[in-house]
């Protein structure tokens, strides 16, 4: 039981730094109305660039803040591809996807992983800040707690904005925001640059929890974005504002862990663990298909009566 | 005001499938003109407000607006010019978005966005006033989404958005077409108060004749991208329906004259 418990706590805390993440998927598939598959790039070079800055004897803060910078630029890429060459939506995320690949080779110097056992990364850093009776899941879970309330805090104050309120208008209504002398192609561009950094940044923080980085971490991100999203507003549904909206995504990324863990002890192999992901996330997205033959006759009952 | 010069648009040019819809085009629009404009399916009414607006670029061809070349300028700089109201009531406003964040939008047409709250305090009590205008009750719904607005409702919400920043010109492409009829009559008064208290000089689409004669001080009638009627003053006050639809016939019969 003990055991289980411990495999919850440490859940939880992945699925808050994960949750960063998500808020990013949650900007561009449901803000922007935009399925941009850039992340599982991002988020490897968000661990990439962290990981490499921190072996380099930096502070672990400021390898955060250079993940977070890149990301902006993996979804300016992306953006640009996008509004200015007029690539579709899918296949700009897919371009800048694999060409991060190489990139994130490059800034690793060519290796496909960079440890940094032994080395000051963040969470080091805030056991002199936190109570000694913290274990290391409560640690990480208070830094990532920490960052997901910063994070929120700003995306809050952001979306409230002329500009931010310009990116919700323009995933909601081009033609609209367009007539009304808003650039679209800029606001698409700002909303996928914010999205990425988000999604490096969380790269960054869960590359530093984990003592490493590895090229290959961040595949299927996307996949476990979306689903964070769905579980998210499923369980909390679309009430109050926009804080607990988002609120409601990291506790999604967080639910996301715990059913994991859960399934994993139950005795789901771990290699299995995409071809689940990719089940929950795709239930989830039939859910409004699935439905429908169940309300349907519902309907007729009342009809008949 | 407007100036359309040698306008020439042409759509999938070089295909099969190429549609010379506007070939030297002309047409001026004087200030405070309230131009009517009726003509058959693809007479290329819509691609000439589209043209206007910067939708699509011209081929060849001038249009100058308030004294400036706006020929080559994006669309979304160009609406700090124009307010522009839809046939679809759907792409008036932003349906997952509250009334009055649209107004907020609408009320910055032409200037810069930035870091500044989206709504400000001061905009609330004044968009309620504007929102009497239409005697719909939304003042008092002022945080509701529009998409749970009916499809009348918004297209009046669209027209108040298009005209909350004085417009150089107002262009509405049979912005009525969509609603039934009553709501067409309310939306269409409402357009006419609006133009008339505000001195906008406006093109407006119709495919009715009636309310083309009816509103307005011009009247265009467009054939085949062409301008085959043009009247104003009193001449366009006494017109009549079966004027409007015997010319019409003219112009069949010369076509199959012709062919
Ligand atoms: N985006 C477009 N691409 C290709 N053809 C178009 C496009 N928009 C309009 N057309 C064509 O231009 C012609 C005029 O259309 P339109 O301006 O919509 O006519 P109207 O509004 O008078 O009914 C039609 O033949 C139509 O098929
Ligand atoms: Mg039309």
């Amino acid at each position: 039981m003990g055991g289980l418990l411990l495999s919850v706590q440490s859940a939880a805390s992945q699925g808050v730094l994960w949750g960063i993440m998500t808020l990013g998927v949650f900007i561009t598939f449901r803000i922007l109305n935009y399925a941009d598959l850039t992340v599982d790039g991002s988020f490897a070079l968000g661990g990439a660039v962290s990981a490499i800055i921190i072996a380099g004897g930096k502070e672990p803060l400021l390898s955060l803040f250079v993940a977070l910078l890149a990301g902006l630029a993996a979804g300016a890429v992306t953006g640009i591809l996008n509004t200015k060459l007029k690539i579709p939506a899918i296949l700009s995320g897919i371009l800048s996807m694999i060409a991060l690949y190489s990139i994130n080779l490059t800034v690793m110097g060519g290796k496909a992983n960079i440890a940094m056992l032994g080395l000051d990364t963040i969470f080091v850093k805030v056991q002199y800040l936190l109570p000694s009776s913290f274990n290391r899941a409560a640690e990480s879970l208070s830094v990532g707690l920490a960052f997901a309330v910063v994070v929120i805090t700003i995306l809050y104050w952001f979306f409230g904005t002329q500009i931010g309120e310009l990116i919700r208008a323009t995933g909601n209504n081009e033609y609209m925001v367009r007539a009304l002398g808003g650039n679209t192609d800029t606001m698409k561009i700002l909303g996928l640059m914010i999205s990425n950094g988000l999604v490096a940044l969380s790269g960054g923080l869960v590359a530093q929890s984990q003592g490493y980085a590895d090229v290959g971490m961040g595949s299927g991100a996307i996949v476990i974005g979306l689903a964070s999203v769905i579980i998210g507003e499923v369980i909390f549904g679309d009430r109050f504002n926009f804080y607990y909206k988002m609120a409601s995504v990291v506790a999604g990324s967080v639910i996301y862990r715990v059913i994991i863990a859960i399934v994993l002890r139950m005795g789901l192999k771990s290699t299995d663990l995409k071809l689940f992901t990719a089940i929950i996330v795709a239930v989830a997205l039939a859910i409004p298909v699935i439905k429908k033959p169940f309300i349907k006759p519902k309907i007729a009952e009342r009809k008949a009566r | 005001m407007l100036k359309i010069c040698n306008l020439t648009k042409v759509f999938n040019i070089g295909t099969i499938n190429e549609n010379i819809v506007l070939s030297d085009f002309n047409l001026h629009v004087k200030e405070n003109e309230f131009v009517t404009v009726i003509g058959g399916n693809g007479s290329g009414k819509t691609t000439l407000l589209n043209m206007i607006a910067g939708v699509y670029m011209p081929e060849a061809g001038q249009i100058v607006l308030n004294g400036k070349d706006i020929t080559k300028m994006p669309e979304y700089k160009r609406s700090a010019l124009l307010g522009r109201v839809f046939q679809d009531p759907m792409k008036g406003t932003a349906s997952s978005m509250e009334i009055i964040e649209n107004l907020a939008i609408a009320n910055r047409r032409g200037m810069s966005r930035g870091l500044g709250w989206g709504v400000k305090k001061t905009e609330k009590a004044r968009f309620g006033e504007y929102l009497k205008l239409l005697d719909l009750g939304l003042e008092a719904r002022l945080h509701v989404k529009t998409g749970l607005l009916s499809g009348g409702q918004r297209q009046a919400l669209t027209l108040l958005m298009a005209t909350l920043q004085k417009p150089k010109l107002l262009l509405l492409d049979e912005h009525t077409a969509a609603l039934d009829p009553k709501t067409a009559a309310k939306v269409l008064n409402l357009t006419n108060e609006l133009v008339t208290d505000n001195n906008l000089t406006t093109i407006m689409i119709t495919h009715n004749m009636k309310d083309a004669i009816r509103l307005g001080n011009r009247l265009i009638m467009m054939h085949e991208g062409k301008i085959v009627f043009d009247v104003t003053g009193e001449e366009k006050k006494n017109l009549k329906v079966t004027d409007l639809l015997s010319r019409f016939e003219g112009i069949s019969d010369r076509m199959l004259l012709s062919n």
